[in-house]
């Protein structure tokens, strides 16, 4: 099981957590001026890389707030936990 | 021609203590130039490279392993085989799959330990029996074989499950039935067919890790790997887990996230079940392997992740759906789990498509279930490679469905969390 630290409660057990897939997605500005292509790729596409992935957590057992983390894939250890908002430690990837 | 395995070379070696087996398959070099490369050796990049060779006269083939033959999902799966999937186009390519399965082991001499004991889809309350009607009768317009169970029908086929309505939480009010599905075994098929495309003259390169696609003018033009650069002018990539990484090397974006998928046996017992059982609502599935083990596997793990292992809950939840469903198994002990890593895409159906890179194809996204459609999807992304254009049956399962919004929402009868 992970070992989570939510930035709000503190470190928690991974099944106190729901999981929200790659973070940093943004919705787009101006939704009526886009492509069909480029509706598949918000909507659909994911970078998932084989090691660091910025990635949402939600602690639903516990104050049930989103945050984003940054996490190797391969290995699972976690690099950093950042609230909502916040700019990712390391900067643009 | 390849020496035949039979009764005979069975009793001549035995005879030599089974010291003296022929190689089942060459170890070549890689050759500068193929006219096909497919990476990745499993059992659905061995069966495109099979069905390349077989229904479209290609011999200047090779099939890229990063590790061995065996070590990926083809080894690590539940070996369950079934095609009761609920829309035309799944029952299309699932069905395929399976009449493809029902000929092989003779086809190619090796023996694939098909068991076609049939596969139950419990329902656990009254929606779960609508749609499993529903499913049924889809099948059976399809022409895929299915029918429907009452609880007392599951009992009598699988007398150790608990169907009492009282003190449970999830009674079984049901199943769907699906006679021709069941299990074969998956290190056979890895094997069976790395020895047909051999015997074909494909060359099977095991240890040769792909590193990079080369390309020239928005079409591929080599691969570059752990042993050197390959000149190639048609890749198929059928890297199941590792897709998004291939996919990188092209600058391409899939709709696949990689997660683990954990399975597990338990100890060898005398045998308690002679069918395939899965539940979707309660998250498990079991069959019981010809040695005398229970082998149990139920959804992903929820996060992302390459690691070939997940995390102990997510087994606890499986273990405690078991136990509920079969009482009889509370104090087995568990001998083996371990966990691969497999492609999701968002609808739970697969991609079988080509993209926008010329000369690249890729055959992905089978998620948690692709075991079953492995010679039907090696058949249809051969015709794909082979004529530049998808077959019927494969049509649907392309990159574009995401654009269209036409996806193909199979999570109902995927069985388990995708």
């Amino acid at each position: 099981m992970l070992y989570i630290k939510c930035p709000w409660c503190g470190w928690r057990d991974e099944s106190e957590f729901g999981y929200g897939g790659e973070a940093h997605i943004k919705r787009p500005e101006d939704p009526d001026a886009l492509s069909d292509a480029e509706w598949a790729d918000y909507l659909f596409m994911r970078t998932n890389p084989r090691g660091s992935h910025r990635e949402r957590w939600v602690h639903t057992a516990g104050c049930r707030r989103w945050f984003n983390a940054i996490r190797d894939t391969q290995t699972y250890e976690f690099k950093a936990f950042y609230k909502m908002g916040e700019e990712p430690p390391g900067g643009e990837q | 021609m390849k020496k035949k395995y039979s009764i005979f070379s069975l009793a001549r070696n035995a005879i030599g203590h089974h010291e003296n087996w022929w190689r089942a398959w060459r170890s070549p070099e890689p050759k500068k130039k193929y006219d096909v490369v497919i990476i990745g050796g499993g059992g659905h990049g061995l069966s495109t490279a099979y069905y390349l060779a077989k229904e479209h006269g290609m011999r200047n083939i090779a099939v890229l392993e990063k590790a061995w033959i065996g070590g990926g999902n083809t080894g690590r799966n539940t070996t369950i085989i079934r095609s009761n999937y609920l829309w035309t186009a799944s029952a299309g390519i699932y069905e395929l799959g399976l009449k493809l399965w029902e000929d092989i082991t003779h086809e190619v001499n090796f023996n694939m330990m098909l068991s076609q004991r049939g596969v139950l889809n419990l329902g656990h309350n009254l929606q779960d029996m609508r749609t499993i009607e529903r499913r049924v009768n889809a099948n059976r317009l399809n022409g895929v074989d299915g029918v429907v169970l009452n609880a007392q029908q599951v009992k009598e086929k699988v007398p150790i499950i608990n169907i009492s309505e009282t003190n449970t939480r999830f009674p079984v009010l049901g199943a769907s039935f699906q006679p021709r599905g069941g299990i074969a075994r998956h290190d056979a098929l890895a094997w069976g067919m790395a020895r047909a495309c051999d015997e074909y003259g494909i060359d099977v390169i095991q240890q040769c890790e792909v590193t990079g696609i080369r390309r020239e003018n928005g079409r591929v033009v080599g691969v570059e790997t752990t042993r050197g650069y390959i000149e190639t002018g048609k890749i198929g990539a059928v890297t199941s887990g590792n897709s998004g990484v291939i996919a990188s090397m092209a600058d391409l974006r899939l709709p696949i996230e990689s997660h683990p998928l954990q399975a597990l046996v338990s100890e060898p017992i005398k045998p308690v079940i002679d069918t395939v059982v899965m539940s979707g609502a309660v998250h498990v599935y079991i069959s019981q392997s010809d040695k005398g083990e229970l082998v149990i596997g139920a959804g992903i793990d929820k996060y992302n992740g390459y690691g070939h292992k997940g995390s102990l809950h997510v087994i606890e939840e499986q273990l405690a759906a078991l136990v509920e469903l079969y009482p009889i198994v509370s104090r087995l002990r568990l001998l083996r789990h371990w966990a691969g890593c497999v492609d999701t895409c968002p609808d739970a159906s697969p991609l079988v498509t080509k993209t926008p890179v010329q000369g690249l194809y890729f055959n992905c996204g089978w998620g948690t279930g692709g075991w079953k459609s492995t010679l039907g999807s090696g058949w249809c992304f051969a015709h794909t490679i082979a004529n530049d254009e998808p077959h019927p049956l494969n049509e649907a399962y392309s990159l574009k469905r995401f654009e269209t919004g036409a996806v193909i929402d199979e999570h109902g009868a995927a069985g388990v969390a995708h």
